[in-house]
């Protein structure tokens, strides 16, 4: 009794696996691994991209924006997603790696509504991130102690925002750390008098994002490079791109993407920057119209 | 015939249970040492232990985690503090005064606490904790103060549980020749019960010990998580748990290590503890 059941389920186990066999066409699939900041596009790029082209998967992995440089220095993946330029890393010899930028994040810092202060010039926004200037009073605001809330190490935000914003020379006080944009947009809204940074999609009506010498943090000044606080959300490849993977980044620089998706998600599409800027901060006009 | 040989194959199968939970513990343990170990060679053990800058964005950088050790330490010594007593009394309660339908809810009601999944505990310490700590000690309420209040909250479950089973397992000989010498109920609890389940309610202690040192995701959100070693009660803190969660995301090459290394200190921490407990177990086998 017992035998014959098994010897159904086998039967029906290698009719299940033979039908599998028989339906599998032209399966093929890319990884791209790395910058947490970006994995939510190319997740949703990618998701998007297998829908339209059947048996086509972009397996999308983060890590953070080291993690994808070294992987694709290492050829270990097909695209490494990264914040910062390949230069920047120092562990990595990036003279192989090619540049796909897809998207611009520009980032802002925010504060605890109702400290009285809405513009900082970037000499002020130094002094608070450096911990001279303790009390919004100083500012022209309320008597009320500042609070520096800062990314934890590593974070690409993190790196964006002292670059812009303090320089190779300055270094921020030893300050509370968070490792999400979530948690600390939270916190600014709930704690009075605190000051951090986040990208613009995470800015809501909790917290008040400051302009800098009265340039406000909008995406259109993020574009002509007025706002200077922004990086590129890059797409390492390894050499030059070659079939599925080359056919997925044209689909990220493709209308459907740059003009729908990219937006939806709080990005600023590439195609909308009027300057291009490299990895020492030289910025020419951009190419796109 | 048959029946002995599906006994044979049945007694693998255990076996080879039994054998996974210790074969995972050895990979754990290979894993972490073999990650852990070159980095705190090749970076000096006494620079890593007790260097007390935190700072692996910086060039040069330097992984020093002492900071995090003495803030694993402080808020482990401040949870038990707090939570201890009010465990250790609530058991006593429990297990010796409480009436029957009391009981009922409190008994599910501890087993729930355990349950709670402790990002959960985080999100009320942070609604709620943190803006009484604020009004308290200005700043921004997410202090030392407030980690130790949290974990000796989240401590209590394993306090209760363990103290009351060992209350409870204390030969009930003991309190009926207490109270016929003429003690009373109260005074038999206290000097006879409780003196004699001392080695459970230690184990209890030390369990909770392991369950705040080892507390991560509702300290992340609490804590301040400042890389300094804390000068007061309500200067923020960073503990190991928290250094690992808070940096790994990004971490890469001798960054990662380091973190790594983080948690090999941590392991020999929570070895330290077990070690502890075992030692009491088999103490009160002997006894």
């Amino acid at each position: 009794m017992k035998l014959k059941k098994f010897r159904i389920l086998l039967t029906l186990m290698a009719g299940l696996v033979l039908t599998a066999c028989g339906e599998v066409v032209d399966e093929e699939s890319i990884t791209a691994v790395g910058s947490s900041a970006l994995q939510p596009l190319v997740e949703a790029a990618g998701e998007q991209y297998s829908a339209e082209n059947l048996g086509k998967f972009i397996n999308v992995q983060g890590g953070g924006s080291g993690t994808g440089l070294s992987q694709i220095a290492a050829d270990a993946v097909d695209i490494g997603n990264s914040d910062i330029f390949a230069e920047e890393n120092t562990g990595i010899d990036a003279s192989k790696l090619k540049d796909h930028r897809v998207a611009v994040v520009g980032i802002t810092p925010i504060v605890t509504p109702g400290t009285g202060v809405t513009n900082v010039t970037l000499e002020e926004l130094q002094g608070i991130f450096t911990g001279e200037i303790t009390n919004w009073k100083e500012l022209g605001g309320i008597d009320l102690p500042i609070t520096v809330l800062n990314r934890s190490s590593g974070s690409g935000t993190r790196a964006t925002f002292e670059k812009w914003v303090l320089g190779d020379d300055l270094k921020s006080v030893v300050s509370q750390e968070q490792e999400s944009s979530g948690t600390v947009r939270q916190i600014v809204a709930n704690t009075p008098g605190t000051i951090s940074y986040v990208a613009f999609s995470y800015v809501n009506d909790d917290v008040e994002a400051l302009s800098i010498n009265g340039v406000e943090p909008t995406d259109k000044n993020v574009s002509t490079n007025e706002w200077i606080i922004w990086s590129y959300e890059h797409m390492y490849t390894n050499g030059e791109p070659t079939g599925l993977t080359k056919d997925f980044l044209d689909y990220m620089l493709s209308q459907e993407v740059q003009g729908g998706l990219i937006e939806a998600l709080g990005y600023i599409p590439i195609t909308k920057m009027q300057v291009e800027r490299d990895f020492e901060g030289n910025t020419i006009p951009a190419e796109n119209p | 015939m048959k029946a002995k040989r599906l006994e044979g194959v049945m007694q693998g199968v255990f076996l080879f249970s039994a054998l996974i939970s210790v074969l995972s513990i050895i990979l754990i343990i290979i894993f972490m040492f073999a990650g852990g170990v070159p980095f705190m060679m090749e970076y000096g053990i006494v620079d890593f232990l007790f260097g007390d800058r935190w700072s692996p964005s910086n060039t040069p950088s330097s992984f020093g985690i002492l900071p995090m050790i003495l803030g694993s330490i402080f808020v482990t010594i401040g949870a038990v503090v707090i939570g201890v007593p009010i465990g250790i009394l609530t058991a006593v309660f429990m297990a010796e005064f409480c009436p029957p339908k009391l009981y009922k809810i409190l008994k599910p009601a501890t087993n729930l606490m355990a349950a709670i999944p402790s990002i959960v505990y985080g999100f009320f310490a942070l609604q709620l904790i943190v803006p009484i700590m604020r009004n308290f000690s200005g700043g921004t309420g997410m202090n030392m103060l407030t980690a130790m209040i949290l974990l000796g909250i989240m401590i209590l479950p394993t306090v209760i549980g363990l103290s009351e089973s060992s209350l409870r397992s204390v030969p009930r000989s003991y309190y009926t020749g207490s109270m016929a010498l003429g003690a009373t109920h109260e005074r038999t609890v206290m000097k006879v019960i409780m003196p004699a389940a001392k080695s459970g309610i230690i184990s209890s202690v030390i369990l909770g010990v392991g369950r705040a040192i080892g507390e991560t995701m509702a300290v992340v959100l609490i804590a301040g998580n400042q890389p300094i070693i804390p000068q007061s009660i309500t200067s923020g803190v960073r503990t190991l748990t928290t250094n690992i969660v808070l940096e790994m995301a990004y971490a890469a090459g001798e960054h990662r290590e380091a973190l790594i290394a983080t948690g090999v200190v941590l392991f020999v921490f929570i070895l330290m503890i077990n070690g502890l407990f075992m030692m009491i177990k088999r103490k009160e086998s002997k006894a």
